[in-house]
């Protein structure tokens, strides 16, 4: 069965929107930089923050899971985003979902660890620039200020009428991550681009 | 809108949560065990106290989690908020968020400042130049067109002219003026009629309270009813006067409007004196702040009085440079709401007429939340009722002071000036110095005092005790008449075109009362002031009512200062200007002047409101300023009377022989000033009104000419009409080929949740109502969920993928709600079962396959698949490969034809959907959509949750007793199944129709009689028409409908209403196609 997914031509939920996306980081100088960054693998992963599979799953990954609400864990290509107290998303590489999947499920032996692909769920679009944090505003309720929602920070929250899970990256220079529901990722686009009009 | 301190993710919006009703109340043990009373208790009866009560809230828009928060349900403040499963606190005190919350700013919280001496002319009583108080440099210009400007002074740019057309003539006026002060400036003073008298009415103030000159922007775009004293002039503005009310534009309005969210530590309201000191004090802190004004220029009222400009603009430099610092200039805060939470309008390009750029939005809704304010909103000045007080010349004396300071403009040639208070002195000198001819003060008071002495001494004629008592002219004034305070013997006439009124200020405490704070009277202000606040805000300067600069500027600097230092930061002490001490002596406090009989004396005179109709009210009985408000209308047109508010309740309190202080204010509520509904809109209209969910096969149904439904926020197709095909005739071609060929359909918009964990069985037998641990894995059941109640909540299948784990469908408008559902009950009531659930719609895309051929068009793209009926029965699920793509296939039918779902990845649903398509080509592969969905499901009988039901449905009722375990010790909604309610015999049945004309077609929400002729009313109901089609497989339209006793009456026949008809109609069973279940395996 995988050895013919390569040959099935992939659409990702914006990949016809590209077009408008790249015309509007190119107009605005780079004051928003805007782009999908599609078929990251992401894995729902459900357990007892304070449970033996928590380090165990930790290992596994070589990353420990957040237990700090609202921060992120980098190691390497994978980011661990914490989305509650017992819950997160790993997001990896493109194709990495069922090795990920695997290496926890192993990982969690006999604990009632509940391993989700959610890949295709959210797409994530990228948001960089000097204004990057003007354009969220227009639509984001929370405080965005670097010195409040610093880097390695993510949040659950709401951007313009739908819901997102919103991390900063690493430095402030490296923008956003707003991973959006696949359906609503038309309409956010469609918002984002309004939104950016002042700045292209 | 409130913060609300999520237990895990700290403070957000409250538009993040869901509320979940009373706390602790928990789950009966044993619900069997309740007699039908305590089962009721437990089902409907909450507690409703007054203040603090614990409930229950979900982080929804967050991180899922249910909590719970002890609110005071008067105020709305959260108390406290704990985790699930923890004992509610027993002090329900502000969590830290809000510690060390500040009472309102107090009048007596003045550290004193030693007065310096100073030459400020304003007092001396010479004649000084108006240029040296303000004047924008040396400009001097004649302005031949504009008789009323003077040749210097003012903050105009006298080098930059523009034209502008009102009522249909052309003037010029310049960078800098109101079109008031522009109006002015050619003389012309009257701006309009009254709304009900049609008295002509002028410009009456200099700002916002402006109840007159209400005017229509006709060019470049229309809008009505803004205030002439509030608009900015550009090139090329045509405005007309107005009769009291505007028109609103016709056509669409071109620009765009946006919002933006801010958060500060400090919020600075108004950027007068008492702004700008707090804005300074705080300014190099590092704390972060806003300051707001709704003009385009700092200084508030230094702009009119034109003093210490130099240092407004020294503090305006300070603050540009300081970086945290934000300066909204022409952006007024109109709401101020929970949590200080405030709103404000920035105008952001209508200064800029035909040249404002297309891609900046007209108008912004700042959304400010900010840890501390302070508000330095200022206060209005006050008009009297006497006699005749609404001719055109008649103008609040500051606000006249202000068009000569800040616009160069004299508002009149020859002055009265009528007052009560000192303020109005300050405004007849800078008049006098200016040019005008001031006749004579007209001062109540008997002991005017040391400003009295000042304006003798310019030569200006003082009446002391005495009132304005008479006005002349037509339609602008000519001549006023004074006489002595409450007499009407020796009168004085003096000929004037204008007549400067002060009968006190009126904090602005909109803010401030909006915010949930409490006003006192003041006394000697004879105005209602700011008292104390629950929330952390300060009031500072004459907003506070405070009046001596001295003391304003050291109050604003105090509470900027304060504010930051509670939010931990240091405060520096902002260079105060140099102020001279003034005299001062007390004001009169008077609201009502006697006047000669039959001449009105407006109170309101927007409303037309006047003293004879306050005497009617509390003539009819009403003592309470809000009822003489609703009685009257004083103060509800859209200057919501801020000059005439105070003055109603004064005339009230006189005339109902009560203080003014024991009547109160009216209530305040925003916007403090008109926002329009685009702006409030911004950009969530038209396409972005509200969100549009698509699948991954959307612009797939665009191109073939799909024709879409909204199915809560989705698009779904609805119907593929070909060749001009109405959708009657598309419909039954589509159910046609379903029927008879093979059909596909786009399902991806079915929610799914993915159930795991070792006690996941357990879960679903509990949430569903009928047995779920015994399917087996690599099986699917159909499942009913409902309330507490027992009334049907959604349905859907359930496809067991492991032992521990489930894969939930719920309806496409039913997702959210049933994940939250499961999350409720999983963390509140039963946190001990290891389940996870995860929601997993848009990870997977669906395609119903349907029709006697689809096992044909299947086995083509599905080689490893073994597609017989008995190695792939009904209700069974399959991973295999379906045109190269990795699919899971469930045979499930919502059709009674043979037929399957196939799940893939949505990034290649695309690839699937055409390999269908193209396999399918031989057998005529139609695509569907919602509709023949709908026909092909009702000719079944199968129900739609939300159509065919209504939350007051249980399982029996749509005749799936079936689907109701009886083993199962408990589940939801079960207990309520024993209640007398559930079992009564006249309970409506889910039942089909067959109009006896097998053309007649019931709409559906189509009431069911009994009898051919309708009795008279009221009529007996029987029941009502949920769903109506027609079906191209019986050859004939069919409804279904839920009927009282309907199974009973199966062959019966009833009568639906139909226009003026009753159409004969018999009663059938629901399922109306295939009864038997032949087609199902093809």
């Amino acid at each position: 069965m995988a050895d013919t997914a390569l040959t099935i031509p992939r659409r990702s939920p914006l990949s016809h929107a590209a077009d408008r996306l790249a015309a509007a980081t190119r107009t605005s100088g780079g004051a928003v930089r805007l782009a999908e960054l599609p078929f990251l693998a992401q894995v729902n992963v459900r357990l007892d923050a304070k449970g033996a599979a928590a380090d165990a799953v930790g290992l596994a990954l070589g990353l420990q899971l957040p237990l700090e609400p609202n921060t992120v864990v980098r190691a390497g290509e994978l980011t661990a985003v914490w989305l509650g107290p017992d819950e997160w998303l790993v997001v990896g590489p493109t194709g990495g979902q069922r090795d990920l999947e695997s290496r926890i499920r192993a990982a969690s032996g006999d604990e009632p660890v509940a391993v989700t692909d959610v890949s295709a769920q959210r797409t994530t679009l990228l948001i960089t620039g000097p204004r990057a944090r003007d354009l969220l505003a227009h639509g984001c309720p929370l405080d965005l200020h670097p010195r409040i929602f610093r880097a390695g920070c993510c949040a659950q929250t709401t951007l313009a009428r739908t819901q997102i899970v919103l991390v900063a990256r690493d430095e402030p220079k490296a923008g956003f991550w707003v991973l959006v529901r696949s359906s609503f990722a038309d309409y956010l686009t469609d918002w984002l681009l309004d939104a950016a009009a002042e700045y292209v | 809108m409130l913060l609300i301190p999520c237990p895990w993710c700290g403070p957000r919006d409250e538009a993040e949560f869901h509320y979940g009703g009373q706390a602790h109340v928990p789950y009966p043990e044993d619900s069997a065990a309740l007699t039908d009373e305590e089962w009721a208790r437990y089902l409907f009866f909450r507690d409703n106290p007054k203040g603090p009560f614990a409930e229950r809230w979900s982080h929804a828009a967050g991180c899922r989690r249910w909590f719970n928060a002890v609110r005071d349900t008067a105020t709305n403040e959260i108390l406290s908020v704990y985790r699930s499963g923890e004992p509610r606190p027993d002090n329900s005190t502000r969590p830290g968020l809000w510690a060390g919350v500040l009472q309102g700013g107090s009048g007596g919280h003045n550290p004193p400042t030693a007065p310096q001496s100073s030459t400020d002319p304003a007092g001396s009583g010479t004649a000084a130049p108006v240029s040296g108080r303000g004047g924008l440099g040396e400009e001097t210009t004649p302005v031949a067109t504009q008789p009323f400007r003077l040749p210097t002074g003012g903050r105009v740019h006298r080098g930059e002219r523009l034209r502008f057309t009102f009522d249909g003539t052309e003037y010029e006026g310049f960078r800098g003026d109101t079109l008031a002060s522009a109006l002015l400036a050619n003389g012309v003073i009257e701006a309009g009629t009254s709304i009900k008298l049609g008295r002509p009415r002028g410009i009456f103030s200099a700002g916002v309270e402006e109840p007159n000159a209400v005017i229509q922007i006709e060019a470049p775009f229309p809008e009505p009813m803004l205030p002439a004293t509030t608009v900015e002039l550009y090139d090329g503005l045509v405005a007309s006067s107005l009769p009291g009310q505007g028109r609103l534009a016709t056509e669409p309005d071109p620009a765009r409007y946006d919002a933006v969210h801010a958060h500060c530590d400090l919020l600075v309201v108004g950027a007068g004196p008492a702004g700008l000191a707090a804005a300074a004090a705080a300014a190099r802190s590092g704390a972060r702040v806003i300051l707001a004004d709704d003009r385009p220029e700092l200084g508030g009222s230094l702009l009119g009085s034109g003093e210490l400009l130099d240092w407004a603009e020294e503090i305006g430099a300070l603050l540009e440079v300081a970086p945290e610092v934000s300066v909204l200039r022409r952006t007024t805060v109109f709401g101020h709401y929970d949590d200080n939470h405030l709103l404000a309008v920035e105008r952001r390009t209508s200064h800029l007429g035909a040249e404002a750029p297309e891609h900046v939005s007209r108008e912004r809704v700042w959304r400010i939340r900010a840890r501390r304010v302070v508000l330095a909103t200022g206060a209005h000045e006050r008009s009297l009722a006497f006699a005749d007080n609404d001719r055109p010349g008649v103008m609040l004396a500051a606000s006249a002071r202000a068009y000569v300071n800040r616009h160069g403009v004299l508002p009149g040639r020859r002055a009265v000036v009528f007052t009560t208070n000192d303020s109005a002195y300050a405004a007849a000198l800078d008049l006098a110095a200016a040019g005008v001819d001031v006749a004579a003060i007209v001062d109540t008071r008997p002991e005017p005092g040391e400003w009295a002495r000042r304006a003798r001494e310019s030569g200006i004629e003082v009446l002391s005790g005495h009132a304005v008592v008479g006005t002349e002219g037509d339609p602008r004034l000519t001549a006023v008449t004074a006489a002595p305070y409450g007499e009407s013997a020796g009168t004085r006439e003096f000929a004037a075109d204008l007549l400067l009124v002060s009968g006190g200020w009126n904090p602005v405490a909109h803010l401030f009362s909006q915010a949930g704070g409490k006003l006192r009277y003041d006394d000697t202000l004879g105005s209602f002031v700011p008292g104390t606040c629950r929330q952390a805000v300060e009031v500072a300067g004459s907003a506070n009512g405070v009046l001596d600069l001295a003391r304003v500027l050291a109050q604003g600097a105090a509470a900027g200062a304060r504010a930051i230092e509670a939010e931990g930061y240091a405060s520096e002490a902002p260079r105060l200007p140099e102020v001279t001490a003034e005299p001062h002596s007390p004001a009169m406090r008077v609201f009502l002047v006697p006047g000669p009989a039959g001449a009105p004396r407006f109170v309101d005179l927007q409303r037309d409101v006047t003293v004879d109709d306050l005497t009617r009210a509390t003539g009819a009985g009403l003592r309470s300023v809000e009822h003489t408000k609703r009685y009257t209308t004083a103060g509800t047109a859209n200057d919501q009377g801020k000059t005439s508010g105070v003055l109603a309740g004064g005339v009230v309190a006189e005339l109902l022989g009560v203080d003014v202080s024991a009547l109160g204010t009216t209530t305040f509520r925003p916007p403090y000033t008109p926002v329009s509904f685009a702006t409030l809109a911004g950009r969530d209209r038209g396409a972005l009104h509200d969100p549009i969910r698509t699948t991954a096969l959307h612009d797939w149904h665009v191109m073939h000419g799909a024709l879409f439904e909204n199915v809560g926020q989705w698009k779904r197709p609805w119907y593929y009409p070909q060749d001009g095909e109405d959708m009657e005739t598309a419909v039954l071609r589509e159910c046609a080929a379903a029927r008879d060929g093979v059909a596909f359909m786009d399902a991806s918009t079915l929610g799914k949740i993915d159930v795991q964990g070792p006690d996941a069985a357990v879960f679903l037998d509990r949430l569903y109502t009928n047995m779920m641990s015994t399917l087996k894995v690599g099986m699917i059941r159909y499942g009913v969920m409902c309330h507490l109640d027992g009334m049907i909540f959604d349905d859907g299948t359930v496809i067991r993928l492991a032992q521990d784990r489930f894969l939930v469908t719920t309806t496409t408008g039913n997702a959210a709600a049933v994940l939250d559902w499961m999350e409720e009950w999983l963390q509140t009531e039963w946190p001990g079962l290891r389940v996870h659930c995860t929601s997993v719609t848009e990870q997977w895309a669906t395609v119903a396959l349907v029709g006697p051929r689809s096992r044909e068009v299947l086995g083509t793209l599905a080689p490893a698949l073994a597609v017989d009926n008995d190695s792939f029965p009904f209700m069974a699920w399959r991973d295999t490969t379906v045109a190269g793509v990795e699919a899971r296939v469930c045979r499930i039918s919502f059709s009674g034809e043979l037929a399957y779902e196939i799940n893939v990845s949505p990034w290649e649903a695309l690839a699937l959907w055409e390999a269908l398509y193209e396999a399918g080509a031989p057998f005529g592969i139609t695509p569907y959509g919602t509709e023949t969905m709908h026909v092909l499901r009702a000719e079944k009988g199968y129900p739609i949750i939300g159509q065919d039901t209504d939350g007051t449905v249980t399982p029996h009722d749509l005749g799936m007793s079936w689907a109701v375990s009886k083993k199962k010790p408990d589940f939801i909604g079960k207990r309520s199944y024993a209640r007398a309610d559930a079992v009564r015999p006249d309970r409506k049945h889910l039942v089909g129709l067959l109009p006896e004309d097998p053309g007649a077609f019931l709409p559906e929400g189509t009431q069911l009689v009994a009898d051919s002729v309708l009795p008279a009313p009221p009529v007996p109901m029987l029941g009502h028409v949920t769903s109506s089609y027609r079906s191209a497989a019986l050859g004939r339209t069919f409804a279904l409908a839920l009927v009282k006793g309907g199974r009973d009456r199966i062959g019966e026949r009833l009568y639906a209403p139909v226009g003026d008809r009753l159409v004969p109609v018999t009663v059938a069973s629901p399922v109306l196609y295939d009864p038997e279940g032949a087609r199902r395996d093809g």
